[in-house]
């Protein structure tokens, strides 16, 4: 950090260089770098978990106690989801970029921001507590009865961990929301906004409505299991079918709090590099919003075979068929964002590729899951975890490091290297794939998830997983290095080095403390690329050539 | 046993709704396709074709895209509506339980299933029933929540803990099918599996004949209904102002509420475990002790098909 400070003009991250500046820092950057430190730590442990998964199942065999194993996949889960997947886009580059992209000098609470970041890591110690005590086996989705009356272990923890972790979404969508409806800066009418900056503000109401009724049902899980109240365990006059509507309540919306603010980086990236508007601006914010909202009336498609009534069940998957619209609609839109364009295929548009790509087959699947008669017989199969992960893993982690790739100049002012960035873009398309196409195949062939052991019959594809598997992880740990190396041998990056229009461009790399000395005045919508001559206008209304 | 002579592709397809469900996935599976080779192939042909430093014309983009925007939205939606209404069909075909030629009482536990015939034959994690027979489960859990799932038959459903569900399937092939637990169950999850053993007729007659004509579930039943003192009450000779069950099961049983339910397996269960629950029109309330926790899903099975045996004959559905 130090070298940093000698030769650069000061900036956020050199200002004032103490660890209490840090630890009680306001700035909005410096919070995204936190919560950046954070995620990736706990990224790890779930990665983990997820390599010992994987290994594990190479063989029928395998290698761990079945115990071990069932806490392996939950500790996956829960820190995946919680504790990566849902704060990974907003609370780093939302933090960051959100304000900067309107033209803001920071979030509106900066305060509630820190206060944040502090009760995320509050919540990941009450999980580790729960980790190193000996874990949990319920499975990240914590079915009672065997959850609040059958399992060993340290659900209690993992509960209030996930109930803790609750409040930090709820601080920074709240944070996002307000910031976006207040602190727009002159000009930054709503049809001006990024798509970047919608998929915040959409991602932010769904967190902001649904984590109450995750927080009530974690609530009501510790009631039972440690006063004996019965809420969910027919033994003690309590439903388990209760528990299972207002987890996936929540649980369902938030796929789409995973999946939005991906949306939304990937729609920046493909309209940069194919140096051309995005097609359809209206139509992809409507989409957006369209997503958010009926995100919350298809939960009950996690219970198709849980003896709802048959009349609900029909219901739900029609809604779960809407809601694949404008899904769709996007995924057009992003292809038909290439016609036209002058494309350039730097490591972010790879990811970026790469994610639709993924989307796309995640999304059809999600047709298949829909669709009554079929999810009886791929439900709790390795169909749904391929479906999933395609989602979330192919979709979400792709758009998170095209992001990371694409914003590095601007957060470090420094350029990552390009080959080995292609590299890892590349090899991290191929290792999804031959990890998780074999488990759609496992899935219709029937095998359960959850299991630590199968039928001699299903080792190929498993071995194949697990072979793909071990590309992922490579995949994934690189750009750790590079990325750590490139702080502080990379090429110094100027202010704007990928010629892109948000205003988030038109500051120095790193920025300053405040952004910007005078707050900018916009003129124009995003996405104002020129692909006949690669000229650009940035959303301050100035003119640039390309470069 | 699955058994697989190469690396399996396609599920052993052995049941009545195997075949539907079948149709269904290949024919979704070609509509995705269709639409991955559509996605693909215009990104594959833009990206070579506008990759920087082509010199094709970048003149005349689409300005007006809304018209495009309502082609692939009724598109999609159209063929979204196809998907739906063909597997709804198929699903409530599936879910809207009709009477079984055989009904089987399936208990699930950690970590295995119990089936008991209605001979009074029973089996652990072993079910042997006739070909083209349909075949009608009702199952109970004594624990967690398991799920009940034969991949060859294509049919699955959760055993929810505290209520029944049924389930049926009709298999058209002789053989032996896994059953596997869906739904995770603790440690030993994994190992909750078992064999649906499809015969012949005649062999499923043999079968009956050499496990024993023991005492069937209802008479067990009968016995049960006297040991735990139900017929004190519900009894012929009865002076205790309480139902009698003859004929209750299939009935429509109006209630102090106001409403009516239909006396089914579940109805019965739940009025042995919460019996001041859905209580009949013209009886008092709070007379009937609960016997939760005082006897086993087993044996409420039994009562179950005790009371079911006096009940209508011609109950459907």
């Amino acid at each position: 950090m130090t070298t940093i400070a000698i030769d650069l003009p000061r900036n956020y991250a050199t200002e004032e260089n103490t660890i209490v500046s840090w630890l009680f820092t306001k700035d909005h950057k410096r919070i995204a770098l936190l919560f950046f430190a954070s995620i990736t730590f706990f990224f790890f442990i779930g990665g983990f978990a997820a390599t010992m998964i994987r290994l594990h199942l190479a063989t029928p065999g395998g290698l761990l106690q079945p115990s071990v194993y069932n806490r392996m996949f939950t500790v996956h889960g829960v820190m995946m989801v919680w504790f990566f997947l849902i704060p990974s886009i907003p609370n780093t580059f939302g933090n960051f970029f959100l304000p900067m992209m309107i033209g803001a000098h920071d979030l509106a609470f900066p305060r509630v921001n820190l206060l944040s970041w502090y009760v995320f890591n509050l919540s990941g110690l009450v999980l580790l507590y729960a980790l190193v005590m000996g874990g949990i086996d319920t499975g990240w989705t914590f079915y009672p009865p065997y959850s609040t009356q059958y399992a060993s272990g340290y659900v209690f923890a993992a509960a209030l961990a996930v109930f803790i972790n609750g409040f930090s979404s709820i601080m920074t969508s709240l944070n996002f929301v307000v910031t976006t409806h207040r602190l727009r800066a002159p000009g930054m009418t709503w049809l001006r906004l990024p798509l970047f900056v919608w998929a915040m503000y959409s991602v932010s109401i769904v967190m902001l409505t649904a984590t109450p009724v995750l927080a009530m049902d974690m609530f009501l899980l510790c009631v039972e299991r440690f006063i004996g109240v019965g809420m969910f365990d027919p033994s003690r006059g309590g439903d388990p079918i209760l528990w299972q509507h207002m987890f996936w309540f929540y649980s369902h919306p938030a796929v789409y709090i995973m999946i939005l603010p991906a949306m939304g980086v990937v729609s920046e990236l493909i309209s940069c590099y194919a140096r051309r508007p995005i097609f359809g601006y209206l139509g992809m914010v409507m989409a957006l919003m369209a997503i958010a909202i009926i995100s919350f009336f298809v939960w009950a498609h996690h219970m198709f075979v849980a003896g709802i009534s048959i009349y609900s069940a029909v219901v739900f998957s029609l809604l779960s068929f809407f809601v694949a619209v404008p899904s769709a609609i996007k995924v057009f839109n992003w292809t038909v964002s290439l016609h036209k364009g002058s494309i350039v295929f730097d490591a972010p548009m790879l990811y970026a590729l790469g994610f639709v790509l993924l989307f796309t087959i995640g999304g059809l699947t999600g047709l298949i899951v829909a669709t009554l008669a079929v999810d009886v017989h791929v439900h709790d199969t390795y169909f749904v975890i391929a479906h999933f992960h395609y989602i979330m893993v192919g979709g979400t982690v792709s758009a998170f490091f095209g992001g990371l790739h694409y914003w590095w100049p601007k957060m470090t002012g420094r350029f990552y290297p390009e080959s080995w960035a292609r590299f890892a873009a590349t090899l991290t398309f191929v290792g999804f794939n031959l990890t998780f196409f074999p488990q759609f195949i496992l899935g219709y062939l029937g095998m359960p998830r959850r299991y630590y052991t199968y039928v001699p019959a299903w080792e190929s594809w498993n071995l194949l997983s697990s072979a793909g598997a071990s590309i992922l992880a490579v995949a994934y740990a690189l750009p750790l290095f590079y990325l750590g190396w490139s702080l502080l041998y990379g090429r110094r990056a100027g202010p704007n080095p990928w010629g892109a229009t948000g205003l988030e461009w038109t500051t120095p790399s790193p920025p300053p403390t405040h952004n910007w000395e005078l707050t900018p005045t916009v003129k124009l919508g995003p996405y104002s690329y020129n692909p006949e001559d690669g000229s650009y206008i940035t959303q301050d209304g100035v003119k640039h050539a390309y470069v | 046993m699955d058994q697989y002579h190469w690396v399996p592709f396609w599920p052993r397809t052995a049941a009545l709704n195997a075949v539907v469900v079948n149709n269904l996935y290949i024919a979704e599976l070609g509509l995705c396709g269709l639409i991955i080779a559509m996605v693909v192939g215009m990104m594959m042909t833009f990206c070579v074709r506008y990759r920087q430093g082509s010199t094709v014309s970048r003149a005349d983009r689409v300005k007006k895209t809304w018209h495009w925007e309502i082609t692939w939205t009724t598109a999609t939606l159209v063929a979204f509506l196809v998907l739906f209404c063909w597997g709804a069909s198929i699903y409530i075909w599936l879910f809207k339980t009709p009477p079984g030629d055989i009904e089987i009482y399936v208990v699930a536990k950690q970590w295995m299933w119990k089936f008991q015939h209605p001979g009074g034959q029973r089996e652990i994690d072993t079910l042997h029933v006739p070909v083209d027979k349909t075949i009608r489960l009702v199952m109970a859990s004594q624990d967690v929540i398991h799920s009940f799932f034969v991949p060859a038959f294509r049919v699955k459903r959760d055993v929810v803990s505290g209520t029944y569900e049924t389930i049926w399937f009709k298999a058209t092939k002789t053989g032996t099918y896994q059953i596997e637990c869906s739904q995770f169950c603790g440690v030993q999850h994994a190992t909750m599996k078992g064999y649906v053993v499809v015969m012949t007729p005649a062999d499923y007659a043999a079968w009956l004949t050499s496990h024993g004509i023991r005492e069937s579930l209802a008479l067990q039943g009968e016995a049960l209904f006297r040991q735990y003192g139900c017929s004190g009450c519900h009894g012929a000779n009865s002076t205790v102002h309480a139902p009698t069950l003859v004929g209750l099961y299939g009935s429509i049983v109006h209630l102090q509420n106001g409403g009516a339910v239909r006396a089914d397996e579940r109805y019965i269960h739940d009025k042995i475990l919460m019996p001041n629950e859905q209580i009949p029109a013209g009886y008092p309330s709070n007379v009937m002790p609960s016997f939760a926790g005082q006897i086993s899903e087993d044996n409420i099975l039994k009562l179950v098909a005790y009371i079911q045996s006096i009940g209508s004959q011609e109950f459907s559905r």
